[in-house]
């Protein structure tokens, strides 16, 4: 079971050739820079578009082919629009009401109970639109799109409309939706950070082509890919929580390769943990560093190298079968001879807890 | 001095022809204003100079097409004739068919403007929540046009009610038929009957004033409560 996508839409000089398969899990971040084709492939997948060439699959129903083309309103989706897009004539219980009525489905009073109490809009239902603010309104139309029973979850830059602060106060809630979901999300965004903090899978977009896809860990490590090379070039990486030592606020985190150390709020035993690591936090040893302040120190392997510029490198490094981005300095590579296939010592300074 | 019963009976038929005819335009003008609003067409702008067409001909030149058209040997004369119906001209439902033309532009435009700016996107949120297309019309598209409805109605009956060269040219001037409060006034004028004329006159003003203040007042309360 998947989605199965095969479009090739042309408007004027814009053109967009999509061939692939969305896994029926997870969230998959849509990544690419404005004019990429993001949002007219999640439109098109909506039935908002009618592409010329069309194929699409889900679930094992046929949504378009030749002859086929079902309108938006019997595809089983749920939609978040970039701007937040209430009916400005309802308040926000029948905003939300408005989709649940049209839709066909059990357990009706449950799932509405918990996907409001899952964003937190218990104290609106009563308001009119017009006397929420962007991340409240947007909180509202991620429900109003939930409680249709979708079969599929589309939301299309959902935060950029909104400023920094919102942002952080919706992000939460996105990430516990997508948790309590077992649904495919289809998630549009040019922010890195979201993507680094939501996504499962990255389908990279470019000019109307996929460029890239794959797991984000994959993707944002992998130095055929522009994300590696990027100033803020980052590693992500899933972690369990094998322990919490509460004299010092320090967690350890189990990897395929290894352990992290890291200062954080209490946390529970089992739960899944992701981090982030900067490329340029992360520096190479040839010994293992005894009288260090840092934590964090693996054995890896140099997997790949690459000249960023005269004065810059990255490594892509192995720990087990994990990669990790690092930035040295030309110099320092030259000094310490490093080349692919070298065991050396990763220490990896500042560690941040994305979810 | 005080308002004769012939004068009353204009005032009725003035009033009933405005309802009527508003009613009728809306009932008309709603589908083909939405459908201006949407289409792509490109003939469109003749559909829409057409309607237009009262705006800036004189009435009588309107009034005198209708007159030929309806008449036994007209189009829709004819129709009506060949299908065993009364003949139009000089009857009320004459009057009705003449005001309908005279006063579309006024009904259409406003609707034609409120529905294009709802936009696309509000219609397209309701096709993504499973709203079929005539399910969104009526409870998103007409809702959020509820000004422009407002407008409309005015509008259409404000001007029906004004109306003189084309009642003159396809109703003639029968009492309790086809006889309208501005004809009776310009009777009056004719047979030197000021007071008389005045009456009718300021009856005709107070009524359009005193609707005119409370459907606006309804609409700017409406405007408050949804800035």
């Amino acid at each position: 079971m998947s989605i199965e996508v095969r479009f090739g839409i042309k408007r004027g000089e814009f053109s967009l050739t999509i061939d692939t398969e969305i896994p029926e899990h997870g969230v998959t971040a849509i990544f690419g820079a404005s004019g990429s084709g993001k949002t007219t492939l999640l439109r098109a997948i909506a039935g908002l578009e009618a592409p010329e060439n069309g194929f699409l699959k889900v679930g094992g129903v046929v949504w378009q082919d030749t002859n086929t083309f079902l309108p938006t309103h019997e595809r089983k989706i749920g939609y978040v629009f970039q701007e937040p897009s209430l009916f400005q004539h309802l308040n926000v219980q029948d905003n939300i009401n408005y989709g649940m009525a049209r839709s066909k489905r059990d357990n009706t009073e449950r799932s509405l109970d918990e996907a409001i109490s899952l964003l937190g809009i218990e104290h609106l239902l009563k308001r009119m639109p017009s006397q929420l603010s962007g991340g409240e309104q947007q909180r509202v139309a991620i429900v109003r799109a939930l409680v249709t029973d979708p079969s599929m979850l589309l939301l299309d830059e959902p935060l950029a409309a909104l400023g920094d602060e919102q942002k952080a106060e919706i992000l939460p809630y996105l990430e516990s939706v997508y948790q309590q979901l077992d649904i495919p999300v289809l998630y549009v965004s040019h922010s890195r950070n979201e993507v680094a903090r939501l996504a499962d899978h990255i389908l990279l977009l470019d000019k109307g082509t996929i460029t890239a896809y794959g797991k984000v860990t994959d993707i944002f490590t992998s130095l055929d890919l522009p994300l590696a090379h990027q100033a803020h070039a980052e590693t992500i990486i899933d972690t369990t929580v094998i322990s919490y030592d509460a004299e010092f606020g320090l967690a350890t985190l189990k990897f395929s390769g290894g352990q992290f150390v890291v200062a954080s709020n209490p946390l529970e035993s089992q739960t899944n943990v992701r981090l982030q690591i900067l490329a340029r936090d992360v520096s190479v040893t040839l010994e293992h560093q005894k009288d260090t302040s840092i934590l964090n120190i693996f054995p890896v392997t140099i997997d790949h190298l690459v000249k960023e510029s005269s004065s810059q490198m990255t490594l892509r490094l192995l720990a087990g079968k994990t990669p990790l981005l690092a930035r040295v300095t030309c110099r320092s590579a030259q000094s310490l001879n490093l080349k692919i296939g070298d065991m050396v010592y990763a220490q990896v300074k500042t560690v941040a807890l994305l979810r | 001095m005080i308002l004769t019963e012939q004068d009353l009976t204009a005032l009725f038929v003035t009033l009933k022809l405005a309802s009527v005819s508003t009613l009728v335009l809306l009932v008309v003008g709603t589908p083909l204003a939405w459908w201006l609003s949407k289409s792509q067409w490109r003939f469109k702008y003749l559909i829409e100079a057409i309607i237009a067409l009262p705006l800036i001909l004189p009435p009588t030149v309107l009034g005198f097409y209708l007159l030929v058209s309806i008449g036994p040997n007209g189009p829709i004369g004819g129709l009506v004739d060949a299908l065993g119906g009364a003949p139009l001209a000089f009857t009320f439902t004459g009057l009705v068919i003449g005001s309908v033309f005279y006063s579309m532009p006024f009904v259409v435009q406003p609707l034609q403007n409120a529905f294009s700016s709802i936009g696309q996107r509000p219609l397209e949120v309701a096709a993504t929540l499973r709203a079929s297309p005539m399910d969104r019309f009526f409870t998103i598209a007409v809702p959020m046009a509820k000004p422009g409805f407002i407008t409309a109605s005015v509008l259409g009956f404000a001007h029906t009610l004004g109306e003189f060269g084309v009642v003159l040219m396809i109703g003639g001037n029968i009492p309790g038929s086809t006889q309208v409060v501005s004809i009776a006034i310009y009777d009056h004028v004719e047979a030197l009957e000021y007071g008389q004329a005045h009456w009718l006159a300021g009856s005709l003003l107070a009524l359009s004033f005193l609707m005119l203040i409370v459907v606006y007042g309804a609409n700017r309360r409406y405007t408050v409560a949804q800035p």
